[in-house]
């Protein structure tokens, strides 16, 4: 015991997040810089800003008390066109989606067929919906059929993403196991690969139904129907407290549906 | 997985009868929703249009080859705007979720109103897409790049703090005790036994909504919140179709690019 230390550090310091102390002060500096050239070439109008807060709570004012009255039923209709619009991409999408998702896992499907479809992912995965909603707009029309082409889109790029990273993430020995019965291809997918994929796949098609409407809310403002047009109607005409209205019910129905897809995601699993 | 005996010895089935019919009634009352939905969207689509797609579709098409490639120095400021937007629209977030997440996470939240009045924050905040923010912003403070970087960062807090506080609820409690034990305050709990623990998570999810928000900041600009949608608007309504196309071929650089840092970055962390 006579080597013991007889004093002890008296001070103890946190290890970093980062251990290289460089990199460390490297990522600081860095972000520190580039947070002072982003602020000075953010060309601000802070005089029309500054204006703007007597005009924002005479706005924010306006939206209070939100108009539920709804006389010539507009919102009642925006809502029900967005959720079948939402119901009929999520599963249009999903439909594509599934053998998309097969092409596009790696340790499925022969090379060539595997590039094939991750460009397709990737391509619907790049553009945000509303981009696809405005070149929708343009081919089929103004109205719903437009939303629910850009929605299903969007659909296929997430949900056979998630289904080809699933399968790859599969374990083999069932699969094998399958295969060492003799089953056909058509066997083979449905009696192994689909069952280990298949709880979490309905979680996320609950999921992605809840981003469809979220996102049918804002197609409709450059012209794909649903909510969306509702609401940017009610902003054009200065409607402000049915727009508020709107978006308490959009946040209403989102809330549902999550509590929905929680609770279906845990009965699933 | 019952055996059914026939005359000619067992057959397996993967279901029994009573299953498999009850999975075939849910099959029909889903495909008759998705029927009566289609038939009720339809009710107002014009054919002609749809029909009239596949050759519009050719015709734009053949308007957008080729990029204007010269169009690119007029896209700099606007591109850079957008990450900027982007950027700093995560890092105001951020900051905002912080105190959010804490007081809705079950283990630290001080009261469990405190926690509703938290969770309401979340759910609204993740409901209302931020064009829906920025078409609010731009009538309150005017079209530009301010009104985009607040609505990205309103829509933002919600998403981070709901995967922030899950990551706290998460949380080794061993650790925690074992701070408590050294007589340590609640903030020197919280400081020392949770915050360490949920670090990784936090720069986790700052960079993958980061990533996410140079998507969404793309399309601002419809509205007039600034950012290289601005452009995109401005060149869909004059048709300009070649500046259209090279628009779309920078946002598709510009995410693939940030897609590939956000993910190194993440591979860095975790």
């Amino acid at each position: 015991m006579s080597d013991a230390p007889t004093t002890f550090p008296s001070h103890w310091k946190k290890p970093p997040l980062v251990k290289n102390s460089t990199l460390r002060w490297g990522l600081i500096l860095g972000f520190a810089i580039y947070l002072a050239i982003g602020l000075g070439t953010m060309d601000v109008d802070w005089e029309r800003a500054w204006d703007g807060i007597p005009k924002g709570k005479r706005f924010i004012l306006a939206f209070f008390p939100p108009d539920f009255s709804d006389s010539r039923n507009v919102v009642l209709d925006g809502i029900l066109e967005s959720v079948w619009m939402a119901i009929i991409a999520t599963v249009a999408g999903i439909a594509i989606s599934v053998p998309v998702g097969l092409g596009a896992a790696s340790n499925l499907a022969p090379k060539w067929v595997y590039l094939f479809c991750r460009a397709i992912v990737a391509g619907s995965r790049t553009f945000p919906e509303v981009i696809l909603a405005i070149f929708a707009v343009k081919l089929f029309g103004f109205g719903p059929f437009a939303g629910f082409i850009a929605l299903a889109i969007g659909t296929i790029g997430f949900f056979a993403k998630l289904l080809a990273e699933d399968i790859e993430n599969m374990s083999a020995s069932q699969a094998e196991a399958i295969k060492a019965t003799g089953a056909s291809w058509f066997q083979w997918i449905n009696y192994a690969i689909q069952p280990q994929v298949m709880p979490r796949m309905i979680g996320l098609s609950v999921y992605r139904l809840d981003i469809n409407f979220r996102e049918s809310a804002v197609v409709g403002i450059v012209g794909g129907g649903g909510i969306g047009a509702t609401l940017n109607t009610a902003f054009d005409r200065y409607e402000f407290d049915t727009a508020a209205a709107i978006l308490l019910i959009i946040i209403g129905i989102v809330m549902v549906l999550e509590y929905i897809s929680g609770y279906l995601r845990k009965w699933v699993q | 997985m019952p055996l059914i005996e026939t005359s000619d010895g067992p057959v397996w089935k993967r279901r029994t009868t009573k299953k498999q019919l009850a999975i075939w009634v849910g099959w029909l009352i889903g495909i008759t929703i998705v029927l009566y939905a289609w038939i009720l969207m339809t009710e107002e689509t014009v054919w002609f249009f749809v029909q009239d797609a596949p050759r519009q579709a050719m015709d734009i098409g053949t308007r957008m080859v080729p990029p204007k490639l010269s169009y690119m120095s007029r896209l700099w400021l606007p591109i850079w705007d957008t990450i900027n937007i982007a950027t700093l629209g995560t890092v105001i977030a951020l900051f905002i979720a912080i105190p959010v997440a804490f007081a809705a996470a079950r283990n630290t939240t001080p009261h469990f109103l405190v926690r509703a009045v938290a969770i309401f924050i979340i759910v609204s905040s993740r409901s209302v897409n931020s064009l829906i923010w920025a078409l609010i912003l731009v009538l309150i403070l005017g079209p530009g790049v301010l009104a985009g970087t607040i609505a990205i960062g309103l829509r933002s807090i919600g998403f981070c703090a709901k995967l922030l506080y899950e990551g706290i609820e998460e949380i080794d409690h061993t650790q925690v005790e074992a701070i408590a034990a050294t007589g340590a305050s609640r903030p020197q709990q919280m400081l020392y036994g949770i915050v360490p623990q949920v670090l990784p998570t936090f720069a986790g999810v700052g960079v993958f909504r980061w990533d996410i928000n140079i998507r969404e900041s793309t399309i601002l600009g419809l509205v007039g919140a600034g950012g290289i949608g601005l452009e995109l608007n401005g060149s869909i309504n004059t048709l300009a179709w070649t500046q259209v196309s090279m628009i779309l071929l920078v946002i598709l650089l510009t995410v693939i690019i940030s897609e590939w840092v956000s993910a190194k970055v993440r591979g860095a962390i975790i």
